[in-house]
């Protein structure tokens, strides 16, 4: 039930995320959710893209240094309280959130957000024993 | 100032009769007393009655870092420990600091020799001496400590550091005479300044800066906003610390070196070869007065000339110019020694760290910043900030507790360390020097 998610680490410095952009739109891959954590000197660029394989090569030839990493896409309810649900019923199962970020795209009527937790199973099980849906890799790029 | 008249302006003949003298002397010591230099000696085929002009020194076979380090700690020592009243120690380099040994008559012609040094800034009894040299290992705060009580100064211990009380007491207790690195003088003029010192209203007449490599225009910049003359002071550990060569306040134009002790030669660094005066090569020093650590022809890798041309000061010992860069990639970063390699080492020790890095070095406020890129491959890499953070911070860590520097460390990207025919640009300086 795991998505994965390419990692890429960038230099603080002008034109670099337009360097990354550039090399994926060269390659056909399409970005599908981005977010990106920065300190003052780098930042690590967070992307799911439709096509994590042709996306991690081209980068890698490109000389940057690229990780995969597994993350959970969650359906949240796109009403008042809806993500304070989520991280209600895992704040109870003390599960840590890495990071979030919001996906671009919705699924029906709900929003999906990105999570990446410290104990990436446990937290898939408990939200799903509580109801809510988490989406597949497979899933989330056809959508 | 001359404190010692009769050596400072002695003849060059007379001076140059005493040196053979003592040449002779200290290398039957040596020849007698130190293993290394009797193997040295003998593997050039030379015993110690060959010597019988000072132009057959050129025969010695040069010491370098490297054999003290080959013998540390003691191994170059001239004379039993129960001789021994002082041990110093430079700052560790990849692997071993080199150690000193002082015996009592040794530490008498140190002060002896840096109230010389203090002399010929205009320094003497009645004035009182902020040393702000490090003391400890370094033989700089020591160093000047006691030439400055031979002299009959009065001398403040005030050591580095802790910059807002330096600049207190140089208010209130009213030093005239500052002995300091340029760039924490600097840096300290700066401190007071902000807490309403200036330095105009304090009573310093001169400063004698040295431990570190610094420039006409920093001269021109202390001596403007710290109104004071400052001289340039040289010396290191391996031949005995400051007051090896002094710059007199009459002319400001190079360090006089007190020949009566110490023989200066310049070379050409690739070939051994002695240069004549006035042209540019590396310093090399043999000692001919020391008994506890004497060294011959020991090589500093500091690149100067040496000017025999008489001074207006009256003194007869020949000039170096300043030290206009060294032989090695060796960099000073706030009177530390640090060596791109030994950084490197510390690198190499975190699990996945990959050899590819740069060391950067600024002058900010007048202070020493080293920063150290290191490029990140992916068995470093994480997706969290946090992470990398951690590690920066780690590194930092590592290269404070073996180095005893500061350094920030700062990621990036793989293959973003310019490279020159494959070999990385290990160093880049900024300081204006």
């Amino acid at each position: 039930m795991q998505a994965e998610q390419i990692s890429i680490f960038i230099e603080n410095k002008a034109g670099r995320l337009s360097d990354v952009t550039g090399i994926l739109a060269e390659a056909d891959v399409n970005i599908r959710a981005l977010a990106v954590a920065d300190t003052s000197d780098f930042g690590v660029l967070r992307l799911i893209v439709d096509n994590n394989a042709k996306a991690e090569d081209v980068l890698k030839k490109s000389g940057f240094t690229v990780r995969k990493t597994r993350v959970v896409a969650v359906e949240v309810n796109d009403t008042p309280g809806g993500l304070h649900h989520i991280l209600n019923v895992l704040k109870e199962a003390g599960i840590n959130v890495e990071y979030m970020y919001a996906f671009v795209q919705q699924s029906g009527n709900n929003a999906i957000m990105i999570f990446r937790f410290d104990q990436t199973e446990p937290a898939i099980q408990v939200l799903q024993k509580k109801g809510v849906t988490v989406i597949d890799g497979k899933t989330l790029s056809t959508l | 100032m001359i404190h010692n008249i009769e050596y400072e302006t002695m003849p060059r003949e007379a001076l140059e009769s005493i040196q053979l003298k003592r040449l002779q002397a200290v290398i039957s010591h040596v020849y007698a007393a130190v293993p290394f230099y009797r193997k040295k000696l003998e593997e050039a085929n030379i015993l110690p009655g060959d010597i019988k002009s000072l132009k057959d020194l050129q025969r010695l076979p040069f010491t370098t870092k490297q054999d003290l380090r080959d013998n540390y700690p003691f191994g170059m020592f001239a004379v039993p420990m129960a001789n021994v009243v002082r041990i110093h120690a430079s700052s560790g380099t990849t692997g071993q600091p080199t150690v000193v040994g002082y015996t009592a008559r040794d530490i008498d012609t140190w002060a002896e020799l840096m109230a010389r040094a203090l002399s010929a800034a205009g320094a003497g009894r009645g004035d009182i001496i902020h040393n702000a040299y490090g003391y400890g290992l370094f033989t700089g705060g020591l160093g000047v400590h006691y030439g400055a009580e031979k002299l009959g100064a009065s001398v403040i211990p005030v050591s580095g550091g802790n910059t807002k009380r330096q600049a207190i007491i140089m208010r209130d207790f009213k030093p005239t005479i500052l002995t300091a690195t340029p760039s924490y003088t600097l840096h300290l003029a700066e401190a007071a300044e902000e807490m309403g010192i200036s330095f105009k209203n304090l009573h310093f007449k001169a400063g004698i800066f040295g431990a570190e490599p610094w420039s006409e225009d920093m001269r021109t910049e202390i001596e403007h906003k710290l109104n004071m003359d400052a001289l340039d002071i040289y010396g290191l550990s391996e031949v005995m610390g400051p007051g090896v060569a002094i710059e007199c306040i009459e002319a400001k134009h190079g360090l006089h070196i007190f020949e009566d002790h110490f023989i200066p030669e310049i070379i050409n660094p690739e070939t051994g070869a002695v240069l004549p005066y006035g042209e540019t090569g590396e310093l090399v020093f043999t000692t001919i007065t020391k008994e506890a650590f004497p060294i011959l022809r020991y090589r500093t890798r500091d690149i100067t000339t040496l000017n025999p041309d008489p001074c207006i000061c009256g003194r007869t010992l020949v000039r170096m110019g300043k030290v206009s860069g060294r032989t090695d990639d060796m960099l000073i970063i706030r009177g530390v020694n640090v060596f791109p390699s030994q950084i490197e080492s510390v690198l190499m020790q975190v699990k996945g760290v990959e050899p590819h890095y740069q060391l950067v070095v600024d002058r900010v406020d007048n202070l020493d910043t080293l920063t150290v890129r290191v490029e990140i491959g992916e068995n470093l890499f994480s997706d969290e900030v946090k992470k990398l953070q951690e590690l920066e911070k780690q590194i930092s860590k590592d290269i404070k507790e073996t180095l005893g520097v500061s350094a920030k460390v700062q990621l990036a990207e793989p293959k973003s360390i310019a490279r020159s025919e494959g070999k990385a640009m290990r160093v880049i300086d900024n300081r204006k020097i």
